[in-house]
């Protein structure tokens, strides 16, 4: 790189960086993802709880509906916290949101095609299978 | 490049929000991120397609154990551990999953740090979130050598369905590597939040191009995504 350009190229980082100052006051809370650190440590604490939940429902034994839907529920909202919160989706575009969440949200019919399917394989093991003693 | 990012937060105040937001974002040519940075969106793309790859792991684990007539192994009793003179189901992988959950933690306090231009503490709370992930291996290493000494082989095991431990390996395996590249990435970026490459505007290895401190948001991302599937294969895998 000559003289000339590196010199330009600082010109332009300080016409940058004072441009910027005189941004910063008007659109400090939009530089960056800036949030109290309080709101992690609830967020945190509350992980710890759910975590908890989930355990305690295999410590008691907990069986049946009651158990896969107590599961299901501290799962989706662990990962909901951890999403919005930890990853900051909460204060992102909708554009962005919609792109990354809408996708896995598909799994879900790939999950019922996979029921069905071990379903009728299950159906054929044990009708074809099956220990006959 | 990162010059276009910043002017962007600025214009994105005025930008309308909601459905008309979408369709305005995504039709305006050219960018359809408005105020990320192209690092962060292929992080989130990349979180994506990773998505789906773990996806696919827990699809055809739950696809296995649905089709097999022969009983699964109960995971709570696989996965306990005699503490004392009493079994504790699932002990090991609660505190795994504390481990785990605790580092997220001190990763996201890391990002806010970052932005604030706190060094000392950014890059000490990413070494801490760093090493959470490297006990959270030596834990999983523990379980994986405690498991193939009771027998335990990715075509057979002595209490049940053989999927199971195929299914173990292959999704417990993948998680942790995910945790260890982690650990990598953690404590080089640590390094160089310690070193102030963001603040003096050190240009870096690969790509030679200067670096700020979004970075630091951008490596956790990917470590609350490796939390996150955690919590997918504890609830799916260990409690199911």
């Amino acid at each position: 790189m000559t003289d000339t350009a590196v010199q330009l190229e600082g010109r332009e980082h300080s016409l940058h960086a004072q441009a910027h100052d005189a941004l910063v006051p008007a659109v400090a809370h939009t530089k960056g993802q800036q949030h109290p650190i309080k709101l992690y440590l609830v967020v945190w604490g509350w992980l710890f709880v759910l975590s908890t939940c989930s355990y305690l429902v295999d410590y008691f034994g907990i069986h049946g509906h009651l158990r896969w839907s107590l599961i299901l529920l501290f799962m989706v909202l662990k990962a909901g916290l951890i999403v919005a919160v930890f990853m900051h989706m909460a204060w992102e575009r909708l554009a962005l949101a919609y792109a990354i969440l809408l996708p896995p949200v598909l799994v879900l019919v790939f999950v019922a095609i996979m029921v069905f399917e071990s379903d009728y394989t299950h159906l054929l093991r044990a009708i074809f299978f099956a220990p006959t003693a | 490049m990162a010059e276009t990012a910043l002017t962007d937060t600025v214009a994105s105040t005025t930008r309308p929000e909601g459905w008309r937001g979408i369709a305005a974002d995504w039709s305006s040519d050219q960018r359809a991120f408005k105020n990320v940075s192209w690092g962060k969106a292929m992080m989130w793309i990349f979180l994506l397609s990773d998505t789906f790859i773990f996806s696919c792991f827990l699809l055809s684990y739950m696809t296995t154990r649905m089709s097999t007539t022969v009983p699964w192994p109960n995971p709570g009793e696989v996965f306990a551990l005699r503490i004392g003179d009493r079994e504790i189901p699932l002990i090991l992988i609660a505190i795994m999953t504390f481990i785990l959950i605790s580092s997220s933690g001190t990763m996201a306090m890391a990002v806010n740090f970052g932005y604030r231009h706190d060094r000392a503490r950014t890059a000490a709370l990413m070494l801490a979130t760093a090493a959470f992930g490297a006990t959270f291996v030596g834990m999983q290493a523990f379980e994986w050598t405690k498991l193939i000494m009771e027998g335990v082989r990715p075509w057979g095991n002595p209490w049940g369905a053989e999927q199971f431990g195929s299914s173990f390996f292959m999704i417990t395996g993948f998680h942790g590597t995910h945790v260890t590249i982690g650990v990598i990435f953690l404590i080089a970026i640590a390094r160089k939040v310690w070193r102030g490459d963001f603040d003096v505007g050190r240009r870096g290895f690969f790509t030679s191009r200067k670096g700020h401190y979004e970075i630091v948001e951008i490596t956790g991302l990917y470590w609350h995504f490796v939390d996150l599937v955690w919590v997918f294969i504890f609830a799916l895998f260990y409690l199911w």
